[in-house]
């Protein structure tokens, strides 16, 4: 019995990732990272800006999302996201390009404490990386 | 009848119009053909988020607390209508048909004693609504500076209507684009996005059961203003791969027509410098007769 099922990462322009040999995924969920394995309940979430982990036969692989929703069903997990980088080739200006409009939004008065909570997410995992 | 050189200049400027002309032909075919491509990349996301809205919202426990964006304010007096057009013209009745959509909806809540507020997303489509409905446009949105579209803008135009909306400024939404069928057929498209209308028929998604984390109406509230982004993102991609198509027919046609032209005016040309030859040569003939 395999442990492997099939993943898709979808953003706006185009289907960004396809793999079908993926055996663990972890997503930042909105209320705690999720890690999914083989089997899993279907399950819908929302993310939240964070660093997506790939396990699969090929080996290990990590993305940036800036948001996201995700549908597990049947052994398809699908993710969709509005900007998804790389972790691997990522660029440095463009991560402190996202980091400096993140700050600027945190610095304005009139955002609720869910935004500032994301916001707060957002810039946490960016310093992590760059 | 007019002169030879006159003939002769308005066959080189129908030339040069046709030059023109069959240039601007390539150009969208080559803009077509990208355009096409990312709309069609573009289909599965804007169907995923529909399928999980599905879901989630057969999932949905108690629909009077459904968060209002779908389901509505619960009134029908004042329309929003989005409506996208091109920032450049030339692309033949790519405009004037989403605009001759728009209106027909428009006199239609105006005649039955609606509000109605008009976005404008494109230059054409304000040029062209602001004589007859200036006072209901509220907002006009160009995107003639970004080279491609890309999912930003729309999320821009997407945050302005949930703004109004939950200033309570509209009650229903609608967006009005070209559907991209093919290069020739295009077809204009109303479609309601606030309170959103999932006509769909669930047919197997009544025996999932789906685990939500957080609860459902919660990520929907998340969800449902993506949503709008989303289907926006997809009128802007089915819009342009519209209109290159759309610019790519009639400049075709109008490539056609010059040639059809040149052809008409070269006989002209030829006859009436036949005929100059023929006077020329009878006047010399009956010169030389006299003497």
């Amino acid at each position: 019995m395999s442990e492997e099922y099939s993943l898709e990462i979808v953003n706006p322009e185009k289907s960004f990732l396809s793999k079908n040999d993926v055996t663990e995924v972890v997503v930042p969920a909105f209320e705690g990272e999720i890690g999914i394995l083989k089997d899993h309940i279907s399950l819908i979430s929302f993310l939240k800006p964070g660093i997506i982990k790939i396990f699969s036969k090929s080996g290990e692989e990590s993305f940036y999302v800036n948001d996201g929703i995700i549908e597990f069903k049947d052994n398809n997990l699908s993710i969709l996201t509005s900007l998804i980088l790389n972790l691997k080739d990522i660029d440095k200006e463009k991560i402190s390009e996202i980091q400096k409009s993140a700050e600027e939004q945190l610095n304005k008065t009139d955002i609720n404490d869910q935004e500032k909570y994301l916001l707060d997410q957002k810039l946490d995992v960016l310093k992590s990386i760059n | 009848m007019a002169s030879l050189d006159d003939l002769k200049k308005r066959i080189s400027s129908v030339k040069s119009t046709q030059k023109i002309t069959k240039a601007m032909k390539m150009v969208a075919a080559a803009k077509l053909r990208r355009a096409q491509e990312s709309a069609e990349k573009g289909r599965p996301y804007s169907d995923k988020m529909n399928n999980i809205i599905l879901n989630l919202s057969n999932g949905i426990s108690d629909i009077d607390n459904a968060p209002k964006l779908l389901s509505g304010t619960g009134e029908d007096k004042v329309h929003l209508c989005v409506v996208m057009t091109s920032d450049r013209g030339l692309c033949g009745g790519f405009n004037t048909n989403i605009i001759k959509k728009a209106k027909l909806y428009f006199q239609k809540i105006l005649d039955e004693g609606k509000t109605l507020k008009i976005i404008t997303v494109g230059t054409k489509g304000y040029d062209q609504l602001k004589r007859l409905y200036g006072d209901n446009i509220i907002e006009r949105i160009s995107f003639k500076e970004s080279k491609n579209i890309n999912y930003f803008d729309a999320d821009k135009v997407g945050k302005i209507v949930i703004e109004k909306f939950e200033k309570k400024e509209f009650d229903v939404c609608t967006i009005f684009y070209n559907q991209f069928k093919n290069v020739i057929t295009q077809i204009p498209q109303e479609q309601q996005i606030i309170p959103l209308k999932t006509s769909e028929k669930d047919e197997n998604s009544s025996e999932d059961n789906f685990e939500f984390e957080p609860e459902e109406d919660e990520i929907l509230s998340n969800l449902l203003p993506k949503n709008i982004s989303t289907q926006i993102f997809k009128a802007m991609l089915e819009n342009s791969a519209s209109e290159q198509g759309s610019r790519m027919s009639a400049m075709d046609n109008a490539t056609r027509n010059a040639g059809e032209m040149v052809d008409k005016l070269t006989i002209e040309y030829n006859r009436s410098r036949q005929a100059a030859i023929t006077k020329e040569l009878i006047e010399i003939i009956s010169g030389a007769e006299s003497l």
